[in-house]
């Protein structure tokens, strides 16, 4: 069986702000890593998963591989599988993790195989590890397998280890979030294994299988894996010596800065970079440095971006330098950001090119100062780009040569005609001037045969003997090499003006672009103004379809602006804008989430995250897919994002500024209305009982009369006043509610009481079993409830007739009942009457009792109602919540 | 009349005390006023009322100090006069030694019925008490620790028969929720909650009311605690 080593935990050695952000919101990730295939990872997660199953925890399987083995198959039973994604690819069937269904069943811990996996076409992501991400950051906790040889810092040395190159890799930043448990079988033991047929070995002919299961590279990857799992148990050491004594043992960051250019050497240099920031544990950055003296083609230059990207998988923060001095403008750079150390890659120009101009690499070590400057070896033809998907734009038109040979003809003719009266030198200068012409068109390679074809029509037509490839007098030759290469210096010439002018001019069009977006969005207010100016700029520079999305009122994207004849999304849109807005990751044409769709959906991310989606559809995809068309939109998008996020700030602080000047109005507006009403009413109500009170004046009969008029009038009043300051405590929020354990016999009792004098000339029933339980309640306002609710009943209800309080416990709820024979409330009224200000037929009052009670059984969770009763009447019931069980 | 006892009015609304000034010279009071705490202070040391009405809104210092000062130096009965919704004022009024409160807008039968209680508890004071107390049908003979109701006598558990005793030896008054649990639970009243009180007083008023919803002998005084009426 497999041995285990566990790797502590790896949050204890991210940096502070990476933690949190693993830890306060996102899921947790367990990687169960193996040297090589067959070591028993799957049987590993299995069994680990199991454990997590019986100690009660919500576990499905997203994906397991069990390669048919009986073991591992037996360790799914009574686990939950997910269903699998079905595809189709090139008319086979593809049976793929399913993420969809994964995410609607929302398991607490999910478990994915296969971490490197490349996903078929068609899926959400391009692989499997970007699935396991957006689980994590939904909040699902998963567990994965991963050999070591799939590790993207490792994979070079991996190849350079077994000769297998591995095409699927995964960013080491996904293995620094998860906590590691190492999968170890000793080399013997799995060569073992391997005998016996209980590896399975995907996609390796068996030549290749031969070589790969050697001991020599079995022990080696084994190690690789062991030391991985524990330079991880190193940096929990060094981040507590860290904490412990900073200064002591770090006296210095460093900061690293790598140059990256085109080509796989590049790739091999960032990967070099990352693992010395590791080892050093200093931050970097990777530049991409455009040199404007020497343009790169689109393919180098979009293979260039690719190893930037890279570097920003691997935890760069990456800048592109447009520049023309290379040199100066790297150190430039390097001291404005504190950079201490520098990686280049040994030059990659040809011997003769570093004689004659001196190398680079010289002249950053001759002018670098305190900078260290490191030169590591780069492998293979350097500035051999990959051939990029996005950029297959091919370098010079067919038509171009056709030119070129036109032209060429051209001037042949003219030399033809002018021949009579020219020499033959001027016939020559006529060419030259032809190949200024040709080269001014910008391409290299047309220019060149022009100067050929130039060379050759002027030997057949021109040099004697005439109309024959041969020459009569050796002085010609002479001739003939120095005007081949005096052409194709000109064109050479003319060319890389022509590219420097076209450099120069994109770059000013960037910048024009950026500045005029900045300038108008600076001077826009509101965000619809912003997303419509938004939307007009990225439609105009990037020729393409607008729509832009915000967050709605209940959560959902809402198209807010859109230039272009379509302004809707359907389902499926809507739900890519969804993810976009969610993960705050472009997807869509272009980018490594379905690419396939025929928009980009870019984020619009403001300093807090995401605030909205912009929807790029291009006219013509291939204009969009230039690398640096990307990077612009990047950046437009972002500038949209900080627009509409300063604005929001904006708005919030005048918002928040015009609710602290209404709360200030309404707080002062109460006080005075409690007491500027309270205190007359008290003085009448006192002063109006004192004279039914004395004794030495008794009173007539009919000045009684109208001083308990006086009275009964004026308490109404105090109860209306007492309503409407409590409905505005209630909805301000101004009143936090008291509750306690509380019982309804005694609030109904007291309100009772506190009625008894408007109550007297009526029948009242009560029906409050002993047994009931304790609500929690804020008795006051309960009885508040109570007191408008039998007020109410007695207002709308003749004199004599009946009213009847009931309660009764239900469930996990009471419910009381205040019940009256009157002419009850019309069925299209029943819910109305507890509106604010609703007036029944006839009756006075300020329409505040109802809403109040309202607000009140609001405020505590329950609920009121209103019944016609059978036989006449209304009933009006209201529920409170008994709470937890042994509460009360 | 025997000698005419002295209230002090301490309010700053004139409304108010035009009224409480009137209804209580006509019910034999003297009267004495002061509408802001620093006055009442000095009024009450000077003057010594027999009984103080003191509202708790005044312009310069709270209600609740000026009934802190007071109780620094003198046990006069204190009663209190509020709006309704202050609650949480009127229980640190009562745990800070007020008698009693009255809600305002209140009536001048309500009123003299206080000061009635607040007068004879104060008078009790340092004299033997009456051990018995009458009301309404409901007898309790606090020396001989029995209870009537109707006639006839009535079997308490000793919690239930404490609690009755502390409200009857304090007939009238209100007696807040904390106030009760120290006096009835005592050493124990640790293990006591609100809950506790409402239960005794549940069992009680099953016992001693006719009907225990609408009862006529102990009143709850929502969010404060409980009154047992008297005459």
């Amino acid at each position: 069986m497999p041995r285990e080593r566990k790797r502590p935990e790896p949050e204890a050695f991210l940096p502070e702000a990476r933690q949190d952000e693993t830890r306060g919101v996102g899921g947790r990730l367990k990687i169960f890593l193996g040297a090589a295939p067959g070591v028993g990872k799957t049987y590993a997660m299995l069994q680990a998963a199991r454990i997590k199953k019986n100690d009660g925890e919500d576990v499905a399987v997203g994906l397991a591989e069990t390669h048919g083995r009986r073991e591992t198959r037996e360790l799914l039973d009574g686990l939950e599988v997910l269903p699998r994604r079905v595809g189709e690819h090139r008319g086979i069937k593809l049976y793929d993790f399913d993420i969809d269904a994964a995410l609607a069943r929302r398991p607490g811990l999910l478990l994915v195989d296969e971490l490197a996996h490349t996903n078929a076409p068609g899926s959400r992501h391009s692989k499997r590890w970007q699935d396991v991400l957006e689980l994590l950051d939904r909040g699902i906790d998963v567990y994965t397998t991963l050999n070591i040889q799939h590790l993207e810092t490792l994979n070079d040395i991996v190849a350079r280890i077994t000769g297998v190159i591995v095409r699927e890799t995964v960013p080491d930043s996904v293995l620094e979030r998860a906590d590691v448990e190492l999968v170890d079988l000793p080399p013997e033991e799995l060569l073992d294994r391997l005998k016996e047929g209980k590896v399975y070995v995907p996609d390796m002919a068996e030549r290749a299988v031969q070589s790969f299961f050697k001991m020599s590279n079995l022990s080696a990857l084994r190690e690789l894996s062991l030391r991985a799992t524990a330079e991880g148990v190193a940096a929990v050491v060094e981040s507590y010596r860290r904490r412990q004594a900073p200064e002591a043992i770090w006296p210095t960051r460093e900061r690293l800065l790598v140059a990256v250019g085109p080509g796989p050497s590049s790739a091999k240099l960032v990967r070099a970079t990352r693992r010395m920031a590791a080892g050093l544990h200093a931050e970097w950055l990777a530049v991409f440095v455009d040199s404007q003296a020497q343009r790169l083609s689109e393919t180098a230059r979009s293979s260039a971006i690719d190893n930037l990207r890279l570097a920003g998988q691997l935890g760069a923060q990456t800048l592109t330098l447009t520049t023309r001095d290379v040199v100066e403008g790297m150190l430039d750079l390097a001291r404005q950001r504190n950079v201490t150390k520098l990686v280049v890659g040994k030059s990659a120009r040809q011997r003769w090119k570093e004689i004659l101009r001196g190398s680079i690499v010289d002249q950053l070590v001759q002018k670098s100062g305190d900078i260290d400057v490191y030169v590591i070896r780069g492998e293979g033809p350097a500035a051999e780009p990959a051939p990029s998907a996005l950029a297959k734009k091919p370098e010079t038109p067919p038509w171009e040569y056709v030119v070129a040979a036109g032209a060429a003809a051209a001037v042949t003719l003219l030399d033809f005609l002018v021949s009579p009266y020219l020499a033959l030198t001027d016939l020559i200068m006529l060419y030259l001037a032809g190949a200024v012409l040709v080269a001014s068109r910008g391409h290299r390679r047309p220019a060149a045969l022009y100067s050929i074809l130039a060379v050759l029509c002027f030997d057949f037509f021109f040099v004697p003997p005439r109309f024959t490839f041969s020459v009569s007098s050796g002085d010609y030759l002479v001739t003939f090499v120095v005007m081949a290469a005096v052409a194709l210096f000109i064109s050479g010439l003319t060319v890389r003006i022509q590219a420097q002018a076209e450099s120069a001019r994109l770059g000013e069009m960037r910048t024009a672009a950026m500045h005029s977006l900045s300038r108008e969005l600076a001077g826009t207010r509101g965000v619809q103004a912003i997303l419509d100016v938004a939307a007009r700029h990225v439609a105009e520079v990037f020729d393409s379809d607008i729509i832009a999305l915000m967050q709605g009122e209940r959560g959902a994207l809402e198209v807010r602006s859109a230039s272009g004849a379509k302004r809707e999304l359907d389902e499926k849109e809507r739900s890519v804008a969804q993810w976009v807005f969610d993960l705050g990751q472009s997807a869509g044409l272009g980018t490594q989430t379905l690419p396939v769709v025929n928009a980009l959906y870019a984020p619009l991310t403001g300093a807090e995250g995401p605030v909205g989606v912009l929807r790029v559809q291009p006219h013509s995809r291939e204009r969009l897919l230039i690398p640096d068309q990307m990077l612009l939109l990047e950046s437009f998008a972002h500038q949209i994002g900080l627009a509409l996020e300063v604005d929001r700030l904006q708005e919030s602080a005048r918002q928040s500024q015009i609710d602290a000047e209404t709360e200030r109005l309404r707080s002062s507006l109460l006080s005075s209305v409690s007491h500027d009403l309270r205190t007359p009413l008290a003085a009448i109500i006192g002063s109006a009982t004192s004279l039914l009170q004395d004794a030495g004046a008794p009173l007539t009969h009919k000045a009684r009369e109208l001083v308990e008029n006086v009275i009964e009038e004026g308490q109404w009043l105090a109860r209306l006043v007492a309503n409407l300051i409590e409905t505005t405590r209630l909805e301000t929020g101004a009143v936090a509610l008291r509750k306690e354990p509380g019982s309804i016999e005694e609030i109904a009792g007291s309100a009772l009481g506190r009625l008894e004098a408007m109550l007297a000339r009526r029948e009242i029933t009560t029906s409050v079993p002993p047994d009931l339980p304790l609500v929690p309640m804020d008795g006051v306002l309960i009885e508040q409830v109570f007191m408008n609710l039998l007020e109410n009943a007695a207002r709308h209800t003749p004199e004599g007739t009946p009213i009847a309080v009931t309660a009764r416990a239900e469930k996990d709820r009471l419910i009381v009942e205040v019940a009256d024979r009157g002419p009850g409330v019309p069925p299209e009224d029943l819910e109305k009457v507890f509106e604010k200000f609703y007036h029944a037929k006839g009756s006075k009052g300020a329409g505040l009792g109802l809403a109040i009670c309202r607000a009140v059984l609001n405020a505590h969770g329950g609920r009121i109602w209103a019944e016609s009763r059978e036989g006449g009447g209304a009933s009006f019931k209201f529920s409170l919540p008994l709470g937890e069980p042994g509460a009360g | 009349m025997p000698d005419k006892k002295t209230v002090l009015i301490i309010e700053d609304e004139i409304a108010i005390v035009r009224f409480l000034r009137t209804s209580l010279q006509d019910n034999g009071f003297l009267v004495l006023e002061a509408s802001n705490g620093k006055t009442a202070l000095d009024v009450s040391a000077a003057k010594k009322p027999d009984v103080i009405l003191l509202d708790l809104g005044l312009p310069d210092l709270d209600g609740l100090e000026v009934l802190k000062g007071l109780r620094r130096w003198t046990s006069v009965p204190v009663i209190i006069l509020s709006a309704r919704g202050q609650e949480g004022d009127k229980i640190a009024a009562l745990d800070l030694g007020a008698d009693d409160y009255l809600t305002k807008p209140f009536g001048v039968a309500e009123l003299m019925a206080r000061l009635r209680v607040a007068l004879r508890h104060a008078e009790k004071a340092g004299r033997p008490e009456n051990p018995v107390y009458e009301h309404a049908g409901l007898k309790v003979d606090l020396a001989a620790h029995r209870v009537w109701h109707k006639k006839k006598e009535i079997h308490l558990s000793p919690l239930q028969y404490e609690l009755l005793a502390v409200l009857a030896s304090n007939a009238g008054r209100v007696i807040s929720q904390k106030h009760l649990i120290k006096e009835v639970w005592r050493e124990s009243f640790g293990e006591a909650t609100p809950e506790s009180v409402r239960f005794v007083v549940h069992q009680l008023r099953h016992k001693i009311e006719a009907d225990p919803v609408r009862p006529k002998h102990i009143k709850t005084e929502p969010g404060i605690g409980y009154r047992l009426e008297s005459d």
